[in-house]
């Protein structure tokens, strides 16, 4: 078995701390924005759903391409760092979080979405009858039963995370420990001739992601049965 | 002299029907809001629950301003204390019967005066606290979302068609046991329904609803045995009296009826002397004759007089309006009959009835 060094370890490690620490951010993130495409009448709700679903159809690169042009010191995100005396987040893990944020945001919100839309109106008006406001509404009905959407969001946006390149190349470059992930470590082993070892780190992700496939099934919570 | 419940005067859109609320209820007992399907009931309920927000007008109740739309005000539905129990119980699906009574219950304050147990005992849900919705019967998950608003500790109760999604035999146990409660209810509630059966026995007052307006509103007797219903309604036309159980023939298995105006002989379904029950009495269940019948299978005559006359939904029929004691009875016979009694107002006649005692 050929061996892997330190360095490749080393971005399999950073491929996970930045698919988690994106994942846990858009969790954050993710469900207030999901309620609100599932439950409003506005007219921009469409439009919002659009730009959420962008990076679906977008190639990474363009989308990377332009996250370092906005986050450079001519963009607008750029001047908004430099305006708060912040580090630059071109070629910096904040960046890379970032620009993962981003990438991975429609699967996390479309799941999302898709199990707030599927509680339907009657228990939510149930609970307003009940004398639950909004946000306790939110937490104690629309949360529960959007469960399974919430394990979804996780996995998918955990893996779909774990999986980029393009993006994180534009943004990160390919700085060993800091924004080196795995699928570079895997494009630099194979351009350098050593398939064995790109054998390996690309093993690792596949196992990686059919594992993650795999706790998604069972986490989800079946159909409790009918009466 | 009632003390006012809910004051509504109401404007919307529902489709292309222009609906107009415009009621007064008193602070206690049962109001039936009745009318054909599509006459915009249980769109009223929602508006007066809070949640459809696009009505026009002032909505109050007791003191406090519920909507007021030239105002601004509109108070949202979990700040109205409204009691909200829908066709389809939206029980909560990932707590168990017992999370699912206690969400709004808790959320109340936990009162003592709602009587959490004999509620959960009356309504026969002891046995299901540990269960999950999913798991209940139709006519168990309805009770639970019964109860379920009763401990919410509402001012006002809302049903909308609750017994319409059920079997014939779930909807009858349950009618029994709403009926029971009934006697000890002391808010005031609205019962949406297009079944003058259910109407007749749990309602105290009923408000009709034709195509979005409102064309009677007062007492079960004064409202149902009018001589304007629209058509829609005229199958349901017909008096609701009340009556005590004075004696039983045990081997005929009937039960004798006192009301004011005469008595009724009812089959028996177990009621007890000296029992308040009520009867609707049809108006196709009900025919005249000048003499009182000797040799005839009818139980029950009457002698009336008779107030009014109308029209009827069929050009063959008319609507005759009777009086007996304080009861109204209403009549539906064939403008040849009419023709051939000689019937006017002011004329003394015999009704036979076919009555059918409700409940048990």
């Amino acid at each position: 078995m050929p061996r892997l060094d330190s360095q490749d370890w080393q971005a399999f490690a950073l491929t996970l701390q930045l698919a988690g620490v994106s994942t846990v951010l858009l969790l954050g993130f993710g469900p207030p924005l999901a309620w609100w495409l599932a439950t409003t009448a506005s007219r921009w709700r469409k439009l919002v759903g659009a730009l959420v679903a962008m990076p679906l159809v977008l190639p990474p690169t363009v989308l990377g391409f332009y996250l370092l042009s906005w986050m450079g010191p001519q963009g607008f995100i750029g001047k908004l760092t430099a305006a708060l005396d912040m580090a630059a987040l071109p070629f910096s893990f904040r960046g890379l979080v970032l620009a993962s944020m981003l990438y991975s945001l429609p699967f996390v919100v479309q799941p999302l979405q898709n199990a707030f839309e599927a509680i339907g109106k009657r228990p939510l008006e149930a609970a307003a009858s009940l004398r639950a406001g909004p946000l306790d509404r939110f937490f104690s009905i629309a949360v529960p039963l959007a469960w399974p959407g919430f394990v979804s969001a996780a996995i998918l946006g955990f893996a779909h995370t774990v999986g980029e390149f393009g993006v994180a190349l534009m943004v990160g470059g390919n700085i060993p420990g800091q924004t080196r992930v795995a699928s570079m470590a895997i494009y630099d082993r194979v351009e350098a001739g050593q398939m064995s070892q790109a054998h390996v780190l690309s093993l690792l992700l596949v196992v990686f992601s059919f594992a993650a496939l795999l706790a998604m099934s069972y986490l989800r919570p079946r159909n409790r049965g009918d009466a | 002299m009632h003390e006012i419940g809910l004051e509504a005067g109401l404007r919307f859109t529902r489709g292309h029907l222009p609906i107009a609320f415009e009621a007064r209820l008193p602070a206690r007992g049962i109001t039936a809001l009745f009318g054909a399907s599509g006459a915009g009931k249980s769109s009223c309920l929602r508006v007066i629950a809070g949640l459809d927000r696009d009505a026009q007008g002032t909505l109050r109740f007791g003191t406090e301003v519920w909507q007021d739309s030239p105002h601004g005000v509109f108070v949202p539905t979990h700040r109205r204390r409204v009691g909200l129990v829908q066709q389809e119980p939206a029980l909560f699906d990932h707590l168990s019967v017992l999370g699912n009574l206690d969400y709004g219950f808790r959320r109340a304050g936990r009162p003592v005066h709602l009587q959490r147990e004999a509620l959960i005992d009356a309504f026969g849900l002891g046995g299901l606290l540990q269960r999950r919705p999913a798991t209940l019967s139709g006519g168990e998950r309805q009770r639970v979302a019964i109860v379920r608003a009763l401990l919410s500790d509402p001012a006002l109760l809302l049903f909308d068609e609750p017994l319409s999604a059920l079997d014939d035999r779930a909807r009858s146990e349950l009618l029994g046991v709403l009926e029971r409660w009934h006697a000890t209810l002391e808010l005031p509630a609205i019962w949406v329904s297009h079944a003058i059966d259910e109407v007749a026995r749990l309602a105290d007052r009923v408000i009709l609803l034709d195509a979005g307006k409102i064309i009677a509103q007062g007492s079960l007797q004064d409202t149902l045995t009018r001589l304007d219903l629209p058509p829609a309604l005229q199958e349901a036309a017909g008096a609701v009296i009340e009556g005590v159980v004075a004696s039983i023939d045990a081997q005929a298995h009937l039960a004798e009826l006192h009301c004011d105006g005469g008595t009724l002989w009812l089959p028996n379904d177990g009621a007890r002397i000296g029992a308040r029950l009520r009867t609707r009495i049809a108006a196709r269940d009900v025919s005249l004759h000048l003499a009182p019948a000797t040799h005839s299978s009818a139980l029950n005559q009457w002698r009336c007089t008779i107030l009014a006359i109308g029209e009827a939904s069929h050009p063959a029929h008319c609507m005759v309006q009777l009086r007996a004691g304080e009861n109204r009875l209403l009549a539906r016979i064939t403008r040849r009959s009419r023709q051939t009694l000689g019937l006017q107002p002011g004329m003394t006649i015999w009704a036979q009835v076919k009555a059918v005692a409700l409940g048990g």
